[in-house]
């Protein structure tokens, strides 16, 4: 699957997500194998597979929140590190702590810290901000709520106004309709579309089959390698999920573990190549 | 009683070292590294140690870097180890700090064959002899012990108050911050150094039991009273402060009515701080047990009073022109419902829903149009689950049971629109309309 040398120049030039040869394990334990991406620019992405694909994990990797055994990245032809201000990221929500004592508001002013700067205050500019964002997904009566009083819909929108007072090229957004009412995942949807609408590029990760040809125009299949990627269209066969849920991959897996036991494959953080 | 200047010192040396570790202590609860506090506080005692050894004296400089140097050592070792062994974090901050407390009372023994350093001295600290040792300043004798107290305080305050933002984040999502390029390990280092220095700073006076409490509690304490970030740390400032002075009051009073001389005020400062959560924690206005048991008991309520409006609107409908009116008694038995009952009748009279003439309960006029909504709302419910969500098959009559009380007019008319205004529902009983 490697993409060859010079169609790589080709692709880094432009492309929002550009993935060559992504390997990333856990304690050894490969959980992405060998990855290569490039995903078109204005385009809403989803990426899709089985509990446990590494989904996650991808888009984890994607930000260097989990380390690489191997493989190269890039945003827009420049490394990650570069571009950070051109990349918004949208968590699974379980993925804090909600107990936290901060309210909505305060929670997507977040979004505007590294432009804030350090140790400087979050000024009146700020909220307004953040407030225009909350009321772009129909949270503005909860800005001034605790946040463990919202509903889990409430919560995502929160997480989604966060990402859009970054006002990034590139949104990274997992789960986001996992666990949300019917009125969230319509204005999520909306979201959506305006996002695409003004140029942006979202790469969502999504377990609703159903919903995928009608919300995406780009579809990722992910099991721990790339099944298949490409329009909607044409990769969102049955026989491409076949290949992606059936059971043969999750094998694969186990198989490379016992594997990965051999020096010779990347091993983890230490093993990986810079 | 008698308070001299000394009492008002030791109240004052206590009051800096508690609240310079609450202040920190706030991070430790939010990021859920409590257990650090402990780790870090038991594994500065080799530090100590070592520093005392080596320069041969109790000045308190080299005993604060030796310290916050192994103390911040100890958070290295915590997080190379999780990383490495898979052990759960719990797990490896014990074994570190066990080792390292271990290691730093065979060196204050040895240590203390030369000169005196006393192992119960650094876990109760001594803080009634602090005001002893008094340092001049601007012609002012000051206990040395709470200009250090107050050096570390401030700066503790200098670094909450300039990494505010930073802390907040890294402390609720790590994650964000570092795609933001904010950087989480950074600051957790930071905090992890001062932590240390705090503690030292603060074993002196209070020692290193004391340190544990005041970093956890008045912090946990604060978080039951407040959902604001900075509210919480005023609070719990406030609340270490506020031990330190019932703390030494306790010591000199509290044996005195049972015919002993006074304890110690390091013991009474942690029992006063634990008297505090433990108020708190039964008190709080919303987060606290009493007023959490006092919303279950009237949301209970409120569904025992619904159940028998719904019902005299039902018996409303059945009832033949000589059906006698309802009983008390029959409610009791139809609903279940117990001794609540009672309350709830009551509440329903002083509402003026239902008039109760010796046994008889009989609706008034808004007792039925409010007995016609709850009836709407389950019948709704029962069409909805049923057409809409295919769930007929299961028991719909339960769960609409259990919606109808949590579903207010928007909701009920949101679900009409959505099942197409049904008049009818499953078990072919009319759906009363919107009542004026
Ligand atoms: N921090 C971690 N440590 C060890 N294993 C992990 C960790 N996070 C995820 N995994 C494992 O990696 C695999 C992929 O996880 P993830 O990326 O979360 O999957 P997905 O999001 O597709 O459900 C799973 O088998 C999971 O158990
Ligand atoms: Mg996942």
């Amino acid at each position: 699957m490697a993409t060859p040398q010079p169609q790589r120049d080709a692709l880094v030039q432009d492309t929002p997500l550009w993935i060559h040869d992504l390997t990333v394990a856990y304690h050894r334990k490969p959980v992405l194998w060998d990855v290569n991406l490039s995903l078109p620019e204005g385009q809403l992405v989803a990426v899709v597979g089985p509990n446990g694909a590494g989904k996650s994990t991808l888009i984890k990797a994607v930000q260097g929140l989990v380390p690489r055994a191997s493989g190269a990245i890039s945003v827009f032809g420049k490394p990650y590190e570069e571009q950070r201000h051109l990349v918004g990221y949208v968590p699974q929500r379980e993925s804090v702590d909600w107990d936290f004592p901060v309210n909505a508001l305060d929670v997507v002013t977040m979004g505007l810290y590294r432009q804030i700067g350090w140790c400087r205050p979050v000024n009146r500019r700020h909220k307004a901000q953040a407030m225009a964002a909350l009321e772009k997904v129909g949270m503005t009566p909860y800005a001034h709520r605790q946040i463990s009083h919202l509903s889990g819909g409430q919560q995502q929108r929160v997480f989604l106004a966060r990402a859009l007072v970054q006002d990034a090229q590139l949104y990274l957004m997992d789960e986001p309709f996992v666990g949300v009412d019917v009125a969230t995942e319509r204005a999520i949807v909306a979201l959506l579309k305006d996002l695409k609408a003004a140029g942006k590029t979202c790469i969502v990760v999504h377990h609703d089959l159903q919903t995928v040809p009608t919300y995406f125009d780009h579809v990722v299949l992910l099991n721990m390698r790339v099944v298949e990627a490409g329009p909607t269209d044409a990769v969102f066969t049955e026989e491409n999920l076949r290949k992606t849920y059936g059971g043969k991959l999750t094998l694969l897996s186990d198989a490379l573990f016992e594997y990965s036991k051999n020096p010779q494959l990347p091993r983890g953080r230490k093993g990986g190549q810079p | 009683m008698e308070w001299t200047s000394f009492d008002t010192w030791i109240v004052v040396t206590g009051a800096l070292s508690a609240a310079a570790c609450a202040l920190l202590g706030n991070y430790l609860v939010l990021r859920k590294l409590s257990m650090m506090g402990d780790a870090i506080s038991h594994a500065v005692l080799p530090g100590l140690a070592l520093a005392f050894i080596i320069t041969g004296s109790r000045d308190s400089l080299p005993m604060l870097v030796g310290a916050t140097a192994i103390g911040v050592l100890t958070a290295f070792l915590v997080q190379a180890l999780f990383r490495l062994s898979e052990l759960e974090k719990g797990a490896t901050m014990g074994v570190i700090f066990t080792t390292f407390f271990a290691l730093g009372l065979i060196l204050i023994r040895q240590a203390a064959d030369h000169v005196d350093l006393d192992p119960s001295c650094v876990l109760y600290g001594a803080i009634e002899l602090t005001p002893l040792d008094v340092y001049e300043l601007m012609g002012m004798e000051i206990p040395r012990a709470a200009l250090t107290n107050l050096g570390m305080l401030a700066v503790n305050l200098l670094f909450v108050g300039l990494f505010y933002k930073e802390l907040k984040i890294t402390s609720f999502d790590p994650a964000l911050a570092t795609t933001l390029g904010i950087n989480a390990t950074f600051l957790h280092y930071a905090l992890m150094t001062l932590v240390a220095a705090t503690t030292v700073a603060a074993f002196e006076s209070v020692g290193s039991i004391l340190v544990i409490a005041m970093l956890i509690v008045p912090a946990a304490t604060a978080h039951l009273l407040t959902d604001r970030l900075g509210a919480m740390l005023v609070i719990s400032v406030l609340i270490a402060a506020l031990s330190a002075l019932l703390g030494h009051l306790g010591a000199i009073t509290v044996p005195t009515w049972f015919g002993f001389t006074d304890t110690s005020t390091a013991g009474m400062m942690g029992v006063a701080t634990g008297l505090i959560f433990l108020v708190t924690f039964l008190l709080a206005p919303r987060y606290g047990v009493v007023s959490r048991v006092l919303r279950q008991w009237q949301l209970s309520l409120k569904i025992v009073a619904d159940d028998v409006l719904g019902f005299l609107y039902r018996y409303e409908e059945l009832k033949q022109p000589q059906s006698p009116p309802v009983q008390a008694g029959d409610l009791q038995k139809a609903l279940k419902a117990g001794g609540s009952l009672w309350p709830a009748l009551w509440q329903l009279k002083r509402r003026g829903a239902i008039r109760q003439t010796a046994d008889d309960v009989l609706p008034t006029e808004t007792g039925l149009a409010q007995g016609a909504r709850l009836v709407r709302s389950h019948r709704l419910w029962e069409s909805y689950l049923c057409d809409a969500l295919q769930m007929c098959p299961t028991d719909v009559h339960a769960l609409a049971h259990d919606l109808e009380h949590f579903t207010d007019a928007s909701m009920s008319e949101a679900l009409a629109r959505q099942s197409g205004d049904p008049n009818i529902d499953p078990h072919e009983r009319q759906i009363p309309p919107l009542p004026k």
